[in-house]
């Protein structure tokens, strides 16, 4: 529920500040019109604490229900309404306070009008002011909710593709193991090892932000070390990075996807064996990766033209950097080129 | 003797197969492939009884392989995951194996091919039956796998300009010539993207953003001018379907 402007003590001092001035000013005028400054002070405080009244409930009125855009005539039949009420128990107190004073309730017959007036003119503008305030509150709490939302799904997003480990990889790995098993046990406990150390890292990593480049690398290798045990000869890798680089940060399970979209690529693609590289180089505040691997121009679908997974990762680029332009591909040659540029902070 | 072929690019998951067909001294294992290619000529070679199929392999799937098999033997698919792939074992009960399998649920596959193989008509229409359900996948619309002699090709059908009804083939015209398959018109009305492909005639379908111009030419009919020269015939309802499709 929106805050009333009331609740706020700075304005609540000037809202009490203002109304005195007003009734002081009123007592004044009164005054002016040759009446004695007892009666004029009583007139005065008693109408004005009377109608600040009838604005805190107008106001307040207006928390929890305001018209729709096309019925603001209902608001201002309200203000006329409440001036009247106003008026009619103003005049019946003061009649029975000063039923003595036959000048005085003369000039108090004489200005009802005018009392009315300013009365009605007071309460349309603090309902003015009031619904203007919860418009913008809600305002303000509609976009809150909405950013609110936006970075859940942004987070929800992020994690999504982070996750994106593929079964195919996972159910594969454990039929070689299961091969393994029979004829050749200390290499299927050494493939156990390597996917659990591979699948530990892909959840310890989900809890940090960042990771270096070292890091990275390492757990590229146990994937790697995975995929070649169930490929076999027919694919080979190379890595090349130099040793400055190896601290250098960047979001943990980036490279992952996109070696594993290489050697998918190049396995599928082609059926010679396959050699990927991955080399690590920094150029000015920026990590650049890039991985190759071969493909058959002939037979590659135009239409993938970026590869299987790529598009997690321009995806995810984006959501972190808000830039299209990290990611860049490349095919010539028979050979295809993925090019990482991470920003560093 | 029964003969088996086992196709799969990973090794060690030919050899878990080959280990339980140990207990099976009945089957001999005639070949085993790395990839669809191989599979193509080994079948046409060996005509085996029987094969172990993977699904997702170099250059050709699985599926795509049988295709190009004149009369597909028996199958038991292996694979390791593919929710598309799987919708269709269920929808046309073949059998099939989620790797990684025990022996168990080995034997059980091989004992109901063992009891149905009596019946090699049914078998292969139920092939069929699937092999039309899976060309509708993502990843089989849109290229056209073909073999000419042994010559295996893979066509992208950004590249098909029409496709002709030829007595119980199809011919796909590209840019690169003209490649034979057998299948029938309907198999490609239904395979390709109704976007993109029109059937225009009873014998042809069209690319339509190979066409430069539509012509009339006798009552009730046109013909359609492609970029290359080349006319295709369009009769009054291929005409219909062709302003729908081009917003007309």
């Amino acid at each position: 529920m929106a805050e009333s402007p009331v609740s706020d003590a700075n304005v609540k001092t000037v809202f009490v500040a203002c109304w005195l001035l007003l009734a002081l000013l009123q007592a004044y005028a009164l005054y002016s019109f040759a009446i004695d400054w007892p009666i004029a002070l009583a007139d005065s405080l008693l109408t004005n604490l009377l109608l600040a009244s009838t604005c805190l409930l107008i106001s307040n009125n207006l928390r929890y229900y305001r018209p729709e855009k096309d019925r603001y005539v209902y608001l201002l039949i309200w203000c006329l309404f409440l001036a009247g009420l106003w008026l009619f128990i103003s005049y019946q107190v003061l009649t029975l306070i000063f039923s003595s004073k036959r000048e005085y309730l003369l000039f108090l017959e004489k200005s009802l009008i005018v009392r009315f007036d300013i009365a009605f003119l007071t309460l349309g503008w603090i309902a003015m002011i009031s619904a203007l305030w919860y418009n913008r509150q809600d305002q303000k709490l509609q976009e809150q909710r909405k950013l609110d939302a936006e970075k859940l799904a942004r987070e929800a997003e992020l994690y999504k593709l982070r996750q994106q480990l593929q079964p195919h990889f996972l159910f594969n790995s454990l039929n070689s193991i299961s091969a393994l098993a029979g004829s050749r046990p200390e290499e299927a406990r050494k493939m156990i090892h390597q996917l659990s150390d591979f699948l530990r890292g892909t959840l310890r990593k989900e809890e940090e932000q960042w990771v270096s480049l070292g890091e990275e690398l390492q757990h590229l290798q146990l994937y790697l070390n995975i995929e070649k045990v169930r490929f076999g000869h027919r694919l080979s890798t190379e890595i090349d990075y130099t040793e400055e680089c190896t601290s250098l940060l960047l979001p943990p399970m980036l490279l992952q996807p996109v070696v594993e979209n290489a050697i998918k690529f190049g396995l599928y693609d082609t059926i010679d064996t396959v050699t990927i590289t991955v080399q690590a180089t920094c150029m000015d505040k920026h990590l650049v990766i890039t991985i190759q691997n071969p493909y058959d121009p002939d037979t590659a679908n135009p239409r993938q033209g970026t590869g299987f997974g790529l598009s997690g990762v321009q995806r995810r680029l984006f959501l972190l950097f808000g830039r299209n332009d990290l990611l860049e591909t490349k095919a010539q040659h028979h050979t295809f080129t993925t090019q990482l540029t991470i920003p560093q902070k | 003797m029964t003969r088996v072929i086992l196709i799969d690019d990973e090794p060690l998951a030919r050899m878990i197969v080959t280990e339980y067909l140990q207990a099976y001294p009945q089957l001999t294992i005639v070949e085993e492939c790395n990839n669809g290619f191989e599979g193509v000529k080994a079948i046409g070679q060996h005509k085996p009884d029987l094969i172990f199929l993977d699904i997702q392999m170099p250059k050709i799937n699985g599926f795509e392989m049988l295709e190009l098999v004149d009369k597909p033997p028996a199958v038991i698919f292996t694979t390791a995951f593919d929710e598309y792939a799987l919708r269709a074992f269920e929808a046309h009960a073949v059998d099939y194996l989620l790797k990684p399998f025990t022996k168990e649920r080995f034997d059980k596959a091989l004992q109901r091919w063992m009891e149905q193989r009596t019946n090699a008509d049914a078998s292969l229409a139920k092939t069929t039956a699937l092999l039309e359900t899976v060309a509708q996948s993502p990843a089989q619309q849109d290229r056209i796998v073909v073999k000419t002699g042994s010559k295996i090709s893979i066509i992208p059908v950004q590249e098909v300009q029409y496709l002709e009804a030829y007595d119980d083939f199809v011919k796909i015209h590209t840019a690169q010539g003209m490649f034979v398959k057998n299948k029938t018109m309907h198999y490609f009305e239904q395979q390709l993207d109704s976007r993109l492909f029109v059937r225009v005639h009873r014998s042809y379908i069209l690319q339509i953003q190979h066409i430069t111009r539509i012509d009339p030419y006798q009552k009730d009919s046109y013909i359609a001018v492609l970029r290359t020269g080349a006319q295709i015939p369009v009769s009054r309802n291929g005409y219909a379907k062709l302003k729908e499709v081009l917003g007309l």
